[in-house]
């Protein structure tokens, strides 16, 4: 196991190296100059301007700008936020508990929706419950995460007044107070995401476990007499999850995409607001440093989704 | 797959009446048919479409028509679809959004197929080395986080591409290009896949012992044969298309505030939500309506066009 573990790190390193050139080119090529300012400020002359290009590398070579700029992000020298005036990793390390709990949580609830209806539509299969639940999934990953927003607020924040639609991160009350103002809060961003991720899970675990079901093994442990419970639950859905877990994994760069949007609707302070308003306020380390730790987080996952492929089918780890 | 259950009733029964000749066309048609919710989505998107082209010329109200007397307003007879909060009549901004929103669609939708297929054709055709690579880089891509990536490219190039073709055209442009060049990974693992299997198949290898160049094998015999599961996939990404700029305006990041695309409508609605409900549910149940008719299509087309079963 550490060793197919250590291979799966070794991969990802490629990928990591692959994303930094990726940002590095977009960045590199992007017109416009951080010394601009100074171009059309008629009290810098011009050989200061050039001074301080200098100074910066500016004029090297590109792969001498990329081999600096990637050690600089790999110490976790990231630059500093013109825009809040402090140092970049300080800002992210502070905004990013809020984003990873809200895309935790979702994720848990979408799972928390997608097995049981998955597996149960899947035993029935054309069923009323599988049309139902079949027609809702369509539903459900139609709704753009933006415009569900939109609806919950309207539903539960305008029509009925249940729940804030303006996330606060400054809550005085303490103890249980505190906890149940968080709970109301994060209610709605986490249902937003998990249901529309729940939607598209439903029918990847239905359709697994429709392949799976109709397999000669699944025949033989149902004829050793065992209940239908345990051949579903051990049998049927271990190795259905398989596809299901590369699924999820593929999908994680639309989770994040998701986050950011539910984040700017309900004004969570996570990294994806983080992102936006940097973009709107031009502070660029910021946004090169939020989409880099995106991307990481992303190929994070998919390291995890090779881990539980290890412990779903051994026969993976071993090859 | 043997064994396994068949992904809708409607390929059993296609089987069963196997035996009458059929062209293929008319085959996949009919299949498509039974498909109700297809059938449908086609319609809805039907009317949708033929709104929003020949709209504005029987709905001839400007789209940027300030009136603040009637701001704010729900649906009356003047505004069947009510204003916003200049008093602009939103009914001609949707038809006029709408344009913008499906031509955004078929462009990035048009990007992704063609670059995927060149793409997928290509590591299909070669083999060695040259599949490996550009397998890495269509895995590369899809570990990229989409969403962020755009923002950030669109956020570079901006102003640059604006000083260059104007507003409207760069920002078009851009979010095309942009979305349609995160999207075509899986129409490239698609094509490459059907490559691989279909070009050892007999009558391939027939045309090559025949003398058909590799050019002519690919275009005259394979791409053909390969092209059912493209479509399907191009018509989900005309949804993830439309989704896609739909996003980028709602954060304030798309079109400029004077081309109302849907997404646009919605992003300046939100903050009226409380008085003003229909300004925001109008664009938004209008995306709603168009992606889940694509998508319903796109499942019936997968029924019609694609004995196998895809993701």
């Amino acid at each position: 196991m550490s060793r197919y573990l250590l291979r799966r790190l070794l991969i990802a390193i490629p990928s990591l190296l692959g994303i930094s050139i990726v940002l590095f080119t977009v960045l590199a090529l992007a017109p416009g100059d951080p010394f601009e300012e100074l171009a059309t400020n008629p009290n810098v002359p011009a050989e200061v301007r050039m001074n301080l290009r200098a100074k910066f590398g500016l004029d090297d070579p590109v792969p001498v700008r990329y081999v600096r700029w990637l050690g600089a992000m790999a110490q976790g020298d990231w630059g500093f936020s013109f825009a809040s005036r402090i140092d970049v990793d300080t800002l992210i390390l502070q905004r990013l508990p809020v984003t990873l709990l809200v895309i935790g949580s979702s994720q848990l609830l979408a799972l928390l929706i997608a097995l049981p209806v998955g597996i149960y539509a899947a035993t029935r299969p054309y069923s009323w419950f599988d049309q139902i639940a079949n027609t809702l999934a369509f539903v459900g990953f139609s709704l753009p995460s933006f415009f569900t927003g939109i609806l919950f607020i309207l539903l539960f924040s305008i029509t009925l007044d249940w729940l804030p639609f303006v996330y606060r991160a400054d809550i005085s009350a303490t103890g249980w107070q505190w906890f149940w103002e968080h709970f109301k809060q994060t209610l709605m961003p986490v249902m937003v995401l998990g249901l529309f991720q729940g939607a598209s899970y439903t029918r990847y675990v239905r359709s697994a476990v429709l392949d799976v079901i109709r397999l000669d093994y699944v025949t033989t442990a149902r004829s050793k007499g065992l209940a239908e419970r345990a051949v579903i639950i051990k049998h049927v859905v271990r190795t259905a999850l398989i596809p299901v877990v590369t699924l999820v994994a593929l999908q994680m760069p639309a989770i994040f995409g998701g986050a950011i949007v539910t984040e700017q609707i309900f004004r969570v302070p996570g990294i994806g607001s983080l992102l936006i308003s940097a973009i709107l306020a031009n502070d660029t380390p910021v946004v090169m440093a939020v989409t880099f730790v995106l991307s990481c987080l992303v190929i994070f996952f998919n390291l995890v989704a090779d881990l539980l492929y290890g412990w779903l089918d051994p026969r993976i780890s071993y090859q | 797959m043997a064994g396994s259950t068949p992904a809708s009733p409607i390929s059993n029964a296609a089987v069963a009446s196997l035996p009458r000749q059929r062209s293929p066309g008319a085959e996949a048609w009919r299949r498509f048919r039974r498909h109700r919710l297809a059938l449908a989505g086609t319609v809805v998107l039907a009317i949708i479409v033929f709104a929003v082209v020949l709209g504005p010329l029987l709905w001839p109200v400007a789209i940027n028509e300030i009136d603040f007397a009637a701001s704010l307003k729900g649906p009356s007879w003047r505004h069947p679809l009510g204003t916003d909060d200049l008093g602009q009549d939103l009914l001609a901004r949707m038809l006029y959004g709408g344009r913008i929103s499906l031509a955004v669609g078929i462009a990035a939708m048009l990007i992704a197929i063609v670059v995927g297929t060149l793409v997928g054709a290509l590591a299909g055709m070669s083999r060695g080395p040259l599949d490996t690579v550009l397998m890495w880089i269509t895995d590369l891509f899809l570990s990229l986080p989409q969403l962020p990536l755009l923002l950030l490219i669109i956020y570079l190039f901006r102003d640059s591409l604006k000083a260059l073709v104007g507003v409207e055209a760069s920002v078009f442009i851009l979010v095309v290009g942009v979305i349609g060049g995160f999207r075509w990974m899986p129409v490239a693992r698609l094509v490459r896949a059907q490559f691989l299997s279909l070009r050892e198949k007999e009558f391939v290898e027939a045309a090559r012992a025949l003398g058909a160049s590799p050019l002519r094998q690919v275009v005259r015999h394979i791409l053909p044969n390969a092209l059912g599961p493209v479509i399907v996939a191009g018509t989900i990404d005309v949804a993830a298309a439309i989704i896609a700029e739909s996003t980028l305006s709602f954060l304030g990041l798309g079109f400029p505030p004077d081309v109302p695309t849907w997404g646009r409508i919605l992003f300046d609605a939100k903050d009226h939500l409380d008085i003003a409900p229909h300004w925001a549910l109008i664009p938004g149940t209008a995306i709603f309506l168009v992606v889940l008719s694509i998508n319903y299509i796109g499942d019936g087309l997968r029924d019609a066009l694609d004995p196998r079963k895809v993701m």
